[in-house]
């Protein structure tokens, strides 16, 4: 199990790095959905099979095929100048130089952990169910809301609105097709 | 059943984030921006998962259905923002952003 672990663990790393490296937009949602998958397989076999399962159908099922399917409307091929002036290798040294700093700060605080034992038993989702509908009943409730602001908020967002312009303001040729239309 | 200590799934789970940071900080597309995000998102409810298995309790797996629902509510609202940002600007740079008025002279950066 702890070589699963490992192995879970070194494609789940390897395959976020080459999402955020990726120029091809498309290249790397498929990077991060197999990333999403070897994260689902160290929740398996650390005793959690219900998020296991959330993060195959929610994260790598529903999540990404929005991802997928914006760029795929966006139609986002060719990559931008812009980027590509940005993406020198140069530009990659200060943001490593603070997240390495960051991560040695993160090891010795995960260094005090050092002889924890992580659990050894399987935590069945009906615990996780029993816990969800009666301790968190009004977290639940909550996001259900935030749900429901979500989709509102996405539809009105995601209207094409047409320009509207004052009357007295259109273009020449619609006035033109207004005066026809009158006389 | 995992025997390895905690501290090295809690080290996973901090590089897991740290690419996340990593990328949102080097890239200039807003895509690659959200998608990092999602990275940092995913890291964070891992540790939640962890430390529930760590106390053999099940609030670690609820506090990542929670994480979840933020995050599928965050992805669609901004999406939509992406999808409104091309139409306006016919770019997904996220440094043409900065112009607040809307002139139109400026538009076709």
């Amino acid at each position: 199990m702890n070589t699963i672990f490992f192995i879970a663990a070194a494609a789940a790393i390897i395959s976020s790095l080459l999402a955020i490296s990726n120029r091809n937009a498309i290249h790397a949602l498929l990077f991060l959905i197999l990333s999403l998958l070897s994260i689902s397989v160290i929740f398996y076999i650390s005793g959690a099979p219900l998020i296991a399962a959330l993060e195959v159908i929610v994260y790598a099922g529903a999540i990404m095929v929005l991802f997928i399917f914006v760029v795929m409307m966006l139609n986002i091929g060719v990559e931008e100048e812009t980027e590509k002036s940005w993406l020198k290798p140069g530009m990659w040294i200060l943001p490593s130089i603070l997240a390495s700093i960051l991560l040695v700060i993160f090891i010795y605080a995960a260094h005090l952990l050092h002889n924890e034992k992580t659990g050894s038993s399987v935590i069945e989702p009906r615990q996780v169910g029993i816990s969800l509908f009666t301790t968190y009943l009004i977290a639940v409730e909550i996001s259900g809301v935030l749900l429901l602001a979500g989709i509102v908020g996405a539809y009105h967002l995601g209207k094409q609105k047409k320009k509207v312009t004052h009357r007295f303001m259109k273009g020449a040729d619609q006035e033109n097709t207004e005066n026809t239309e009158l006389n | 059943m995992l025997t390895i200590s905690m501290e090295v799934q809690i080290i996973f789970a901090g590089l897991l984030f740290l690419t996340g940071l990593a990328g949102f900080l080097v890239r200039r597309n807003i895509i690659f921006m959200l998608l990092s995000i999602e990275i940092m998102l995913n890291s964070a409810a891992l540790l939640f998962v962890i430390a529930g298995s760590k106390w053999l309790q099940a609030d670690g797996q609820v506090m990542f259905i929670f994480v979840l629902t933020v995050s599928a509510a965050e992805v669609s609202v901004g999406l939509a923002l992406i999808l409104q940002m091309y139409h306006h600007f016919r770019t997904l740079d996220a440094d043409a952003l900065n112009k607040l008025h809307d002139n139109k002279d400026n538009e076709t950066a």
